[in-house]
């Protein structure tokens, strides 16, 4: 398995920049640990090493089991690749009413997975979500970081296949 | 017939309105923030206290006397926090202002910053909100380009900035000693209250935190005649409009302002347009889902604080869940709790074990294996986990469990009574 093993890649200039900001918007540099661990998240393809939580313990000079804590403690970080496309279904209780479990079902059947798990292509991962906010466009979904609303198997049949493309 | 009253809405609902802070101010924003700059920060606390405006993130605690608890010539700086967290199932009305018209939120966030003396504010935004930050950042950015954020704005010796802190998806860091302990940069684990955040929250500093809805009203409420406008838009005690999110089986789902003297059935049938498909109403969750259910011969109350206390129920976060005849409550239930077993952030032993037992026990029930002694267990579970715990979300477990069973025994008997 070479794949924990993956490339130590530290910020780039531009996203260095963005982390120097963010630092400069708190009294305390521990302060700024989880949205620039969401930028080391979004800048190494949507998942965390150990390399990367040691480089961003050093940024916010906290030592590395409190960022190990945090990242396991808030479900929005992954120790795992999430596929190019990152499918969030929302199943709770609004959505559910309106069919998000049967929606999710589809998606696992349509892309021959479960929820937590990528294809094996690499292209979709999956994931059941908790209450996304979207309550009055049920059932709702994210795809990567966009909002798609009153989702149907159809739409997603046919969001799928336009991803596939 | 039923009408929206608009208040935090009236720019939203013109189809014509640009987002932008040009298009803000063109609707009269930022006058009220310019008048405020006259006043004493006292008196914009007691203004607000004067309009009787309670807290719309779910607990409904008075604004005015959160703002005045804030500590007084204290050596560390002061803060206001606002939450956007928006996390209860069934509630999406801060997205919505955030999303469509931010402005009016950051003026409001800014009076109450001026209010309580705070120089740099947070805006706690829950992680998965990608549209409302990109919404919010773009926003301050004008304001900081227009000279209204930073030094002296508006020509007062006030000066203030404003940062949007995204968090990483924990319904948990809703409860306010969370969210400090999270934009803090630890795991969002609620605190052992006193002290509360108005002595030592934020950095152990003095800290006021704030749903995105209240901050909204403080524009409207400190601009002219707007305490008595306020209070008129509802009865004594539960005064202004609130937003109201309505979704589940309902013809037209949606987030609406109204007043705070609108009947729940008048909610349903009118605004709502009343149950898809022509199918009976079978109950509401009234306050999102962490409220104790309501039957459907149980909505003719006026949709406030005090009336669905009276009926031992709440308003919470104003969010209506409504679901029809079809439903089967029992999965329902079970959705509401496996949300709480996945929320508990494990320190307190009741709700982090009680929530995934009574989750255990809803799943027997839907394999076939319930009986009277585990619906006096689920319903004993639940019990264990009222007021045993260091937050409320113990208690926003428990309720559910509860007023289920109490409400709807029969759809759990039926899962047993067969054999």
């Amino acid at each position: 398995m070479n794949i924990l093993k993956t490339r130590i890649k530290l910020f780039s200039k531009e996203i260095q920049n963005q982390v120097n900001e963010l630092l400069s918007r708190y009294p305390i540099k521990q302060n700024a640990l989880i949205p620039i661990l969401l930028l080391a998240q979004k800048e190494n393809d949507g998942w965390l090493t150990e390399e990367w939580m040691k480089h961003v313990a050093d940024c916010c000079e906290v030592p590395l089991t409190q960022v190990e804590g945090v990242v396991t403690f808030y479900t929005m970080f992954r120790l795992k690749p999430p596929g190019k496309y990152h499918l969030q279904v929302c199943t709770c209780v609004p959505c559910c009413l309106l069919g998000g479990t049967e929606l999710l079902e589809y998606t696992e059947k349509k892309l021959k997975t479960h929820a937590g798990y990528t294809t094996a292509d690499g292209l979709f991962s999956i994931e059941e979500m908790e209450c996304l906010g979207a309550c009055s466009y049920a059932p709702a979904i994210i795809v990567n970081e966009d909002y798609h609303e009153q989702v149907t198997p159809e739409k997603m049949e046919k969001l799928i296949n336009n991803l596939s493309k | 017939m039923v009408e929206e009253t608009l208040v935090l809405f009236k720019n939203i609902r013109k189809p014509e309105y640009s987002k932008t802070l040009e298009g803000y101010k063109k609707a009269g924003g930022f006058q009220t923030l310019k008048k405020v700059f006259g006043m004493k920060p006292e008196k914009v606390i007691q203004t607000v206290k004067d309009s009787g405006i309670r807290g719309r993130g779910g607990a409904g605690f008075p604004t005015g006397l959160k703002w005045s608890f804030m500590q007084k010539g204290s050596s560390k700086p002061s803060y206001l926090i606002a939450n956007a967290d928006e996390s209860e199932p069934g509630t999406c009305k801060d997205r919505e202002l955030m999303l469509k018209d931010p402005h009016l939120f950051l003026e409001g966030m800014m009076i109450g910053c001026y209010a309580v003396g705070c120089h740099h504010g947070y805006i706690y935004i829950r992680g998965e909100y990608f549209p409302a930050i990109k919404s919010l950042n773009t926003a301050i950015e004008e304001l900081y380009a227009d000279g209204l954020l930073g030094q002296d704005p508006m020509g007062s010796d006030f000066h203030l900035d404003l940062t949007v802190h995204s968090g990483a998806g924990a319904y948990i860091c809703g409860e306010e000693s969370a969210l400090l302990d999270s934009l803090e940069g630890k795991r969002g684990q609620p605190r052992v209250k006193p002290p509360f955040p108005a002595i030592s929250g934020f950095n152990g500093c003095p800290t006021s935190v704030n749903n995105v809805e209240t901050l909204a009203y403080m524009p409207f409420i400190l601009g002219d005649g707007g305490v008595d406008a306020f209070k008129s838009f509802g009865p004594e005690n539960n005064s202004g409009t609130h937003l109201v999110s309505l979704s589940g089986h309902i013809n037209n789902p949606g987030v609406y302002e109204l007043r705070m003297d609108v009947s729940m059935r008048d909610i349903i049938y009118e605004i709502g347009g009343g149950i898809r498909n022509g199918k009976k109403l079978k109950g509401v969750i009234p306050g999102g889902s962490s409220s104790s259910v309501m039957t459907a011969d149980e909505v003719d109350v006026l949709y406030n604080f005090d009336e669905l206390a009276n009926i031992d129920t709440m308003l919470g976060s104003s969010a209506m869940m409504v679901f029809d005849e079809d439903t089967d409550v029992v999965k329902l239930l079970l959705r509401i709790t496996k949300f709480y077993a996945h929320e508990s952030c494990g320190q307190c032993t009741p709700c982090r074990e009680g929530t995934h037992w009574s989750r255990n026990i809803i799943r027997d029930f839907l394999k076939g294996n319930g009986s009277d002694e585990k619906l006096k267990r689920l319903d004993r579970v639940g019990g264990n986990m009222l007021g045993t715990t260091l937050c409320a979300l113990g208690d926003a477990a428990a309720l559910p469990i509860q007023s289920f069973v109490k409400k709807f025994p029969n759809d759990f008997r039926k899962y047993y009574a067969k054999k």
